[in-house]
């Protein structure tokens, strides 16, 4: 069993309770064993960075401190939201980076009772512990009901290999990694063009036109390139392309239906969980139908069905020939 | 007196020098406090670098005796050889001659007069307490082999071959590829006049070819080298060609007549097709083709050998084994290009992914008239034309990602792109740049002429190729190349579908640039150019003498500078064969056998491969490829290797010059530093 | 804060305390660092006189010797400067200086020479604004360190500092008084 520290964030309590249930059903099969952050606070996600660096990073700091303290034996602190992951990792590389950012966090920490030592946590997203730590041949090794014929998108969202401060991913805009992984579940995997496109975040609340667009600019190419269904890392993205587009629809007067799940609900799905132990059924666009074409019942709810899959993309013979991109097996 | 007399000389360099440092102190300091070390006279003189400078140097020689020699003045890299050869024309060793720099290092770079010159003091001092310890020294003489051996064969190797060819003296030109030419030959047209490549290389390749002074070794490696200026042993590996050049006629049948074809990578820059035997173009030097073990139907399967049976000489030889020979030069012309930047690794702009976007290696040969597609500009379905094209400029270049540097050229290559697709087609053409780089002769005009012949020009660095659509039914957009730029002149975002995409691909060095500097004893900078000796004065001279450089192994440049560079490196080397030897510095190291335990931690410390040992006698320095670093010297634990022009003795004698007493604190006087303080303990002795 | 020199046993009337001004010695490459010096100087940018430079064909030349003489002979700190690595004129001699650096460093740190006496700096022949920039920090430094005051006459201890006898031996013999183990082993 490997331990590791958890970090949460808060919308695996609220909108994104299957990203928590799926996950916890999938920890055993995987030896991972998760231990939650006692006490941990709100990173901050967007807009406290912004508005106030030290106020931001102090609130994120306490985290660290926290996990500093309970620490025993294991440093390295996950998180499967992407933004909690990268305000985490951002506030201890700056602290790193610059002492003087260092004391004046360890000064606002001190009237709390909690000291954060910078350097000391290493914090890592939960795909990175997946595809790393445990690695593609574990996780496929437990693969008991592969997904196949399932067509989905790996849809990375733009935090995970950006910024990328410790230099872990050689590919920023078009990583192969989260590829791989859901090949690993016997999927058929989508080559996706905007694995690394902004969703959208918040311009949702702040400019409806700008959200929406971008929204509908992921759900028409997973929708053009014939996928089932588009798998996901982080909260806000699902939230956006699941929640919201309804009200894309709305807004451009089309018809998608593009589900999107988070990839640990997949793996649960692969190792042989029934789906409502992974929080599928719970979903706003329902992945109903499409795991019904690869045999996978999930338990039916009262809203009607969509569109019907849409057309695939037929291949046209080169003239010249083109340069081969290579087999790399990176990241 | 019987030690060492010496005379000091400083020199004021008009008010350079004399507007802070007070010359006349440092003159009267010099001879009161330094004549106990030696000091028999002490001028100053407003310049001491013009002939009546040197002049009174030369007389206090002749007439006072002097043996050691001391000026402060400029540094010595301006002017140390200035009097040296004063010195040695009064017949003085010009080693014993010493200038220190109380100009750069003083009057130029501090404000307070004051601790100005009792800095100038110690510098003298520190001149003064070294020269003392120098010897007499001989520069090293070494003759100069008259052969020259040019690495590589593009337009800047052939330059230099043919510069030392025509003036009668041998020449070994390598060259890693079946012919020589190198990337010119792959080049539809040359800016700014439009010359065809082809046109202006092939008989400068066919005069090298055909020379009787040049030695052309193609599909060849230099594999090793060893040895120093004037005697350089160079290990040449002939790859085999399966072919002898001895029967080779170079017909052809055998090339057109193989069934094995495959994509040409090299030459065709990967759009285009060869064959298993081929020639990598028509107009080839040599005419002998190569057979490519990896594309052979014979030797992957054992069967075919159309060649072998075609051929009217007989001259295919499947049993040919590489063979390596050795030649001795003198000199040696580092000419091995550059490789161009890698498009793929620029994820965003969807080389390799998305099929029409090329870049400009690829684009000169669809636009070349023998090239794959017989100069049609046309899409990679090998038919349809563009009726739009974005050509894309700094790609991998000016990029912190990958290159900060400029690659030179790729302006102007990019608005000839413009114009040969506006002379192809009637497509539209976007320039999408940064700056626009058109500094040379004809440049900015062709510039104009490229605008007015209604060239978009968009000043914005791309961020994308596309072909996702943002909107719904967005005109235009659907099923062609996007291409998102902020337009900064307009200010505003655009969203531009185009047909085809190139871009414009920076220059890098080639990939084993550093294996072959580590193999000649140069240096490469961080991005992987040569380094040149002095980027202004010496620009095709390396730090290593004996080897040069020229073209785009020193950093991207065009065509015109790879000619002069070549032609430059041959007329310094013709310099050097006429003069018959060369006279080396004599900055060396040497080992005291005596003192040598043959503990032999210096023998790896020599990246010139200078010092060697052998059982019974120890480690021993070559004077001719020792360069003179010192590291050696500094870490021999016994002192056993000393070396002349910086020893320990003329070091440390410099140290405690620029500590001299009295120049150290200067306003707390004589006295204060020599009483000492009364919490400080008396200094112990210590053994010398 | 400006450290003072001791006044006791000063004959001189001018008794007033002195500012401390730092003597540093600085090494540096013929090819890289001197000629980053010397760009300094063309370019007339200004940094404080304190320090003295010696010119050696490359950083890697630097015996450990040289800066214990240095220390020896008055000087309050030590600077090498020398090319960046990977730019070294004889390619890897500088790092080879580096090694003996941080060794040396140790040992002078054992010795009781704060670190902060005994740096290095990195130079191109571009970069005289940097070197002069460096230069200014490090007088800077020391200046707040106060004077080392370790002044020890090699040639005749017991004498006056600033005797000189003539056809004396010369101040520094091949055999450095370091002691040679720690600059074998960093070779």
């Amino acid at each position: 069993m490997s331990a590791y520290l958890f970090y949460p964030g808060c919308s695996l309590s609220g909108s994104a309770k299957a990203y928590a249930g799926s996950l916890a059903a999938i920890l055993d099969p995987l030896g991972i064993e998760l231990r939650e952050i006692e006490d941990w606070n709100c990173c901050g996600a967007s807009e406290y960075l912004t508005l106030s660096p030290l106020g931001g990073h102090a609130l994120v700091a306490r985290n660290l401190a926290l996990a500093q303290r309970q620490g025993d034996g294991t440093r390295t602190l996950v998180a499967p939201c992407s933004l909690c992951y990268v305000n985490l990792a951002k506030t201890d590389r700056y602290a790193r980076d610059d002492p003087g950012l260092g004391a004046r966090l360890n000064d606002a920490l001190g009237a709390g009772g909690l000291t954060y030592e910078p350097g000391s946590i290493a914090v890592r997203h939960l795909l990175e512990i997946l595809v790393d730590d445990v690695g593609l041949e574990a996780i496929a090794a437990h693969v008991r009901r592969p997904l196949r014929g399932l067509r989905v998108v790996p849809y990375l969202g733009c935090l995970v290999t950006r910024p990328d401060l410790d230099r872990r991913w050689t590919h920023h805009e078009r990583p192969r990694v989260f590829d791989s992984l859901l090949a690993a579940l016997g999927a058929e995997v989508v080559d996706f063009p905007l694995r690394t496109a902004c969703c959208g975040g918040h311009m949702t609340q702040i400019s409806p036109d700008t959200g929406f667009t971008l929204i509908r600019r992921l759900v028409d190419a997973a929708s053009r390139l014939g996928a089932d269904l588009m798998a996901t890392v982080c909260p806000m993205c699902q939230m956006n392309i699941d929640a919201y587009q309804a009200e894309m629809n709305r807004h451009f007067g089309s018809h998608y239906h593009m589900p999107i799940l988070f990839f640990t609900q997949l793996i649960g799905l692969a190792f042989g969980s029934p789906p409502e132990a992974l929080g599928i059924g719970t979903e706003i666009v329902s992945a109903r139908a499409a795991l019904g074409r690869i045999g996978i019942e999930v338990p039916a709810p009262a809203e009607p069905e969509a569109a019907a899959a849409p057309a695939r993309r037929a291949k046209k013979p080169a003239g010249l020939p083109m340069p081969s991109l290579g087999d790399e097996d990176d990241r | 007196m019987t030690g060492p007399r010496v005379g000091v000389y400083v020199c004021h360099c008009g008010t350079n020098i004399a507007g802070v440092v007070d010359v006349a102190a440092v003159r009267d300091w010099a001879l009161e406090r330094l004549g106990p070390h030696g000091v028999v006279v002490a001028r100053d003189y407003p310049f001491m670098c013009s002939s009546l400078g040197q002049e009174l140097i030369e007389k206090d020689i002749a007439e006072l005796g002097l043996d050691r020699v001391v000026v402060a003045a400029c540094s010595p890299h301006m002017h140390e050889r200035t009097f040296r050869g004063a010195c040695g024309r009064a017949g003085l060793n010009p080693y014993l001659c010493e200038l220190v720099s109380i100009r750069e290092q003083v009057s130029w770079v501090h404000t307070d007069r004051d601790a100005a010159t009792r800095k100038a003091e110690a510098v003298v001092a520190g001149g003064v307490l070294r020269v003392r310890e120098q010897v007499p020294l001989e520069p090293l003489r070494v003759p100069i082999a008259p052969a020259t051996l040019v690495i590589g064969g593009g337009i800047a190797g052939i330059s230099a071959a043919l510069e030392l060819a025509d003036a009668g003296y041998p020449v070994h030109l390598v060259e890693r590829q079946p012919s020589i030419g190198g990337h010119m030959a792959q080049f539809d047209k040359t800016f700014p006049t439009l010359d065809c490549a082809a046109c202006i290389l092939t008989p400068r390749m066919v005069d090298a070819g055909m020379h009787p002074n040049i030695t052309l070794h193609t599909w060849s490696e230099v594999v090793d080298v060893s040895g120093h200026v004037g005697a350089f042993s160079v290990r040449i590996l002939h790859r085999p060609r399966y072919v002898d050049t001895d029967l080779c006629t170079g017909c052809g049948i055998c090339e057109e007549k193989c069934p094995a074809k495959v994509v040409d990578p090299v030459f065709e820059s990967g759009i285009g097709y060869r064959k298993g035997i081929y020639r990598p173009f028509p107009q080839a030097v040599p005419k002998y083709p190569v057979l490519d073990p990896e594309h052979c139907i014979y030797f992957e399967r054992g069967t075919c050998r159309a060649c072998e049976k075609l051929c009217p000489t007989g001259a295919i030889d499947f049993e040919q084994q590489p063979e390596e020979v050795t030649v001795e030069v003198g000199n040696i012309v580092l000419a091995t290009g550059f490789e161009p930047f890698d498009a793929r690794r620029v994820e965003a702009y969807g080389y390799g992914r998305y099929p029409n976007v090329f870049t400009s290696l690829e684009f000169e040969r669809m636009s070349n008239a023998a090239g794959p597609t017989g100069g049609r500009i046309v899409l990679r379905d090998g038919q349809t034309e563009p009726r739009s094209v974005a050509i894309v400029h700094c790609v991998g270049s000016r990029d912190r990602n990958f290159n900060p540097y400029c690659s030179a050229i790729c302006c102007m290559q990019s608005l000839k792109v413009a114009h040969l697709v506006r002379e192809h087609t009637e497509a539209t053409v976007y320039e999408l740049y940064i700056d626009m780089r058109t500094p040379g002769k004809g440049f900015d005009e062709f510039y104009q002429r490229v605008q007015d012949e209604g060239t978009h020009l968009i000043r914005g660095r791309v961020a994308e190729i596309t072909d996702v659509l943002r909107l719904p039914d967005e005109a235009g957009e659907d099923g062609r190349l996007i291409v998102q730029v902020e337009d900064t002149l307009a200010g505003r975002q655009r969203r531009i579908p185009v047909d085809m995409v190139v871009l414009s691909v920076g220059l890098e060095p080639p990939s084993d640039a550093r294996e072959m500097a580590r193999r000649l004893g140069i240096t490469c900078s961080s991005d992987g150019w040569v380094i040149e000796r002095h980027p202004k004065l010496d620009p095709v001279a390396t730090m290593t003498d004996g080897v040069f450089a020229a073209g785009c192994a020193l950093g991207p440049r065009d065509i015109p500078s790879s000619v002069a560079n070549g032609a430059a490196a041959a007329a310094r080397i013709l310099g050097r064969i006429s003069q018959g030897e060369l006279a080396l510095e004599p900055i060396r190291a040497s080992v005291d056998e005596a003192r040598c335990s043959g503990c032999r931690i210096c023998n790896d410390l020599c990246p010139f491969g200078a010092i060697s040992f052998e059982r019974g006698r120890g480690t021993e320095v070559d004077p001719a490829l020792c360069q003179g670093c010192g590291v050696c010297i500094a870490a021999c634990p016994a002192g056993a290797i000393s070396g002349t022009g910086f020893s320990d003795a003329q070091i440390l004698a410099q140290i405690e010059g620029l500590l001299f007493p009295g120049t150290i604190h200067p306003e707390a006087g004589l006295d204060a530093v020599v009483a000492g303080s009364a919490t400080t303990p008396e200094p112990e002795a210590v053994p010398a | 804060m400006t450290a003072t020199l001791p006044t006791a046993g000063r004959t001189s009337p001018t008794e007033a305390a002195v500012p401390f001004e730092p003597v540093i010695i600085g090494f540096t490459c013929n090819w890289c660092s001197y000629r980053a010096a010397d760009l300094a100087g063309t370019a007339r940018i200004k940094y404080p006189p304190n320090v003295r430079l010696i010119r050696l064909m490359c950083s890697g030349r630097l015996d450990p010797a040289f800066v214990l003489k240095a220390f020896a002979a008055g000087a309050d700190a030590v600077v090498m400067t020398g090319c960046w690595p990977e730019d070294c004129h004889y390619r890897v001699q500088n790092v080879k200086a580096l090694r003996r650096f941080e060794l040396l460093r140790r040992v002078l740190t054992d010795l009781g020479i704060e670190p902060a006496r005994f740096q290095r700096v990195y130079a191109s022949a571009a970069e005289g604004q940097q070197l002069a920039d460096a230069f200014t920090r490090i007088v800077a430094d020391v200046r707040a360190l106060g004077p080392l005051d370790w002044r020890v006459d090699l040639a005749d201890p017991a004498a006056a500092a600033d005797e000189p006898v003539d056809g004396h031996e010369p101040a520094g013999t091949p055999e450095a008084p370091a002691p040679p183990e720690p600059a074998a082993v960093t070779a």
